[in-house]
């Protein structure tokens, strides 16, 4: 294997300074929606008393899961010494960076009073999951970027190792702490449960892998540089491997709920007779994000393999966000079960699905965190050596004089 | 320091280090910058006089305060204790019902296979482990030494974890900007609130205004007292007669009991 | 150019944008009382009874310490004591309005707008609290005065 050289983009194109300013205008939407929600109070969104987290948590939680397995790419490298993803490990890193951010940004603006969010930094209630994951996901910045430091700089790189396993660890507390935000929530039947943290953690490899190819896809598209099938070929079938533990872990989940006869009721709403969430279950997470990417990747006949791989990942952080819809609202609009076997109305609502729509300043505040997460790759990319100049197949492949005969 | 790392000695040490010296003047003034506001603080309490202190003691767990609700008494459609609330709380509706407050509610239960229905009050429990304590982020939401469960709005960030957590759906979050509080209930937009057992009222010896309404005009059916104190009516009603906790299976052991469920 | 050149020639373009602000920014005139300067120095109303609770000097730079201390103490041990109480505050400092009630905060002759607005300084303590007392109150009168009575505030107010 040869050296590899890295390079900024060059980045002075129309078309670069076109998404730019695509993605800065998304921002400016997101700050505009934020700004909005904050002066009148958030009566103008579709939250409400019954569904209070919606559309912009589940965006924020999709790019901080898909954070977490975005930085897998370099673990596989740096922590399990597999030398073809070495070159891959610098763009994994600002890949987390970014979406952690995006992520993070979009749960501020949505606060009922994000000016406080020094308050909210100086004071901490330590038995409270959500204080411990602030602690994490600022950690976990820090984490990271002393990981890409440590690559970026040849004579540390000795280094990078201890600290990749120190970010692979950071990565799995940390995952499993956003897990834990809904399962240790003994109060709602959709939530309660143990299995949130691995799911979360299956979910975060799946996703974030995912999202870097994309993201790698597009930017060797977009500047030119060679892409080995060889590299996305192993990527595309650990994609598979994730992909399939999420349907498993998903499908444990659904089952153990349902022979627990008092989470029955949530079950049938979810899977049976939910409406919306019903449909975005099978049709959007099992069979979009689940099935159809599984065959994609193991069916992809050799010679359309990147194509194939680009909508797998696609169809993938498709049904992510479907996944996380159903979790997050959908759990929600189940109501809470206070007095069993009986029927219940009030003027708060009792006993009655919660109704939720997703508003626009929702959405807007939600496609900026994403937007903001493009906008810090974009210019990372360019300003920094995040990029090997080329991933082609004689470039990294260690194995490529032994297999092919050819240097 | 004007040693240097090689041996050469290059000249002669003076008699104070000029350094040293300044770098300990700045850490006193820093000190001192440091300890000022706690010293003022403290002076500011010290200088209280001590009647203050006696009256307005702070308040100990010796006491938790409850409320026995007997649904025998509960009629359906009275709702004196919604109407209490609110009008003692200031809490306007906006015509918006999903996102309009609501610290008490009657909730109307059936039962399917006998036909037999029954009207409650719900409101918040006043849990003695509340899980809404224990998730919120910021502390905001804590449990005062009475056992009454509060969220210190300004603490509170607004991000609706405890709303999430509540297992009786007992706190609202304030959807719009508000004008003209009660100066006993302040709340404020991006907060959330929740039954304050009416604190002001029972820190000057008085019942919440539900509870009085329904004394006053309704069935009579709420009672309020002290649970920790053997003598007090409530206490006596509660070992006399069986009465039961809403989701007694959580193990947050609320304070709100309800007979003839 | 050299760097070195480049270096100080943009030390000097700093030095001199900063020395132009600050002659521009002293030459401006001072703040009068009556408005016709910039800022309009606050008309401070005066409170009501003798003295406030603490004297003037003490008050403009701990008034926020004295009451942040008294908020956490009446929230979590529920001391209610009247002397540092913002209820007491706001009853003692309101500023009568055109309709026969105190002005909120609304109005830039709020007490503590007034000298809020002038410093410059946003507070959020009236986003939650209400910025003037309930109609029947009176102040407790914690110095003796002519206009308001001693003993209890009025019954069913706490």
């Amino acid at each position: 294997m040869k050296r590899i050289i890295y390079s900024e983009i060059d980045g002075n194109s129309k078309p670069f300074y076109a998404l730019a300013a695509l993605l800065g205008a998304f921002v400016l939407a997101a700050l505009a929606s934020a700004f909005y929600m904050e002066h009148y109070g958030h009566y103008v969104t579709g939250m409400n008393n019954q569904v209070v987290w919606g559309m912009p948590h589940v965006f924020a939680f999709f790019l901080i899961i898909a954070s977490s397995g975005a930085l897998n790419v370099a673990s596989i490298g740096t922590v399990f010494g597999k030398k073809i993803y070495k070159p891959l490990g610098r763009l994994s890193g600002l890949l987390a960076i970014a979406l952690l951010l995006g992520g993070l940004t979009i749960l501020v603006l949505d606060l009922g009073r994000p000016d406080r969010l020094i308050v909210a930094m100086l004071n901490y209630n330590f038995k409270s999951i959500f204080a411990w994951n602030i602690f994490l996901y600022v950690g976990f910045i820090a984490v990271i970027a002393l990981y890409v430091w440590l690559q970026m700089e040849r004579r540390m790189n000795r280094f990078a190792r201890l600290a990749g396993t120190l970010a692979f660890f950071w990565r799995l507390v940390l995952t499993t702490g956003t897990g834990s935000i809904l399962g240790f929530l003994v109060a709602r039947e959709a939530y309660d449960s143990a299995i949130m943290a691995p799911l979360f953690i299956a979910m975060s490899f799946s996703f974030g892998l995912a999202a870097y190819l994309l993201v790698l896809m597009a930017i060797c598209r977009g500047t030119g540089r060679e892409l080995g099938d060889t590299v996305i070929l192993r990527m595309g079938r650990l994609l598979g491997v994730f992909v399939g533990s999420v349907l498993y872990l998903t499908a444990i989940q659904h089952l153990a709920n349902i022979y627990a006869a008092q989470h029955a009721g949530v079950e049938r709403f979810i899977l049976l007779d939910g409406g919306i969430f019903t449909s975005l279950f099978w049709i959007g997470q099992v069979f979009i994000g689940g099935l159809l990417p599984l065959l994609l990747v193991y069916r992809t006949p050799k010679q359309n393999l990147q194509r194939g791989v680009a909508i797998a990942s696609a169809l993938v952080i498709a049904g992510g966000f479907a996944q996380l819809y159903v979790l997050i609202v959908g759990g929600q609009s189940y109501p809470l079960n206070l007095f069993p076997g009986m029927e219940v109305s009030s003027s708060f609502f009792d006993g009655a699905v919660a109704t939720y729509a997703p508003s626009l300043p929702e959405v807007g505040l939600g496609l900026g965190g994403v937007a903001l997460a493009g906008l810090i790759i974009l210019v990372g990319i360019k300003v920094l050596r995040f990029l090997p100049t080329t991933l082609a197949n004689a470039a990294i492949d260690p194995h490529h004089e032994v297999t092919t005969g050819r240097p | 320091m004007s040693r240097k790392t090689d041996n050469t000695q290059t000249q002669e040490s003076p008699d104070f280090d000029p350094q040293r010296r300044s770098f300990l003047g700045a850490m006193a003034t820093a000190a001192g910058l440091t300890l000022a506001p706690g010293v003022i603080l403290y002076s500011i309490t010290k200088s209280q006089p001590t009647e203050a202190r006696e009256l307005y003691a702070a308040v100990s767990s010796d006491v938790r305060w409850g409320m026995l609700i007997d649904l025998g008494r509960c009629e359906s459609g009275c709702d004196d204790c919604v109407s209490a609330c609110a009008k003692e709380n200031g809490l306007r509706g906006h015509g918006r019902p999903t996102t309009d407050a609501q610290w008490i509610r009657k909730v109307d239960i059936k039962d399917p296979q006998t036909g037999n229905s029954k009207s409650l009050p719900m409101l918040c429990q006043h849990c003695e482990n509340p899980p809404c304590v224990d998730v919120c982020p910021t502390g905001a939401s804590f449990k005062r030494a009475d056992g009454i469960v509060l969220v210190d709005k300004h603490t509170c960030i607004g991000c609706r974890y405890c709303m999430m957590a509540c297992p009786y759906k007992a706190r609202s979050f304030v959807h719009e900007v508000l004008e003209d509080q009660k100066s006993f209930a302040p709340r404020g937009k991006g907060t959330v609130e929740s039954c304050t057992l009416c604190v002001h009222r029972i820190d000057s010896d008085r019942l919440p205004a539900c509870v009085e309404a329904c004394s006053d005009t309704g069935g009579g059916a709420m009672l309020f007292g002290d649970l920790n104190n053997p003598d007090s009516e409530i206490s006596k009603r509660v070992a006399k007669y069986a009465s039961q906790q809403i989701r007694a299976d959580l193990g947050l052991k609320p304070g709100i009991r309800y007979r003839n469920l | 150019m050299t760097p070195r050149r480049n270096t100080f020639v943009m030390i000097a373009v700093v030095l001199v944008c900063m020395t132009s602000l600050a002659i521009v920014a002293s030459a401006a005139e001072k703040p009068q009382s009556s408005g016709s300067g910039r800022v309009p120095m606050p008309v401070i109303s005066p409170g009501q009874g003798d003295s406030c609770v603490e004297d003037t000097d003490f008050m403009r730079r701990n008034h926020m310490l004295v009451l942040k201390h008294q908020r956490d103490q009446t929230m979590h041990e529920g001391i209610r004591s009247k002397k540092y109480s913002l209820k007491e505050c706001v009853t003692c400092h309101a500023v009568p309005g055109p309709d026969s009630r105190p002005v909120t905060t609304s109005s830039p002759q709020h007490f503590c707008r007034s000298c809020h607005d002038y410093a410059a300084v946003s507070i959020d303590c009236f986003q939650c609290h209400a910025s003037r007392p309930d109609p029947d109150v009176l102040p407790s009168g914690h110095a003796p005065s002519s206009t308001s009575p001693d003993g209890p505030v009025a019954e069913g107010i706490e």
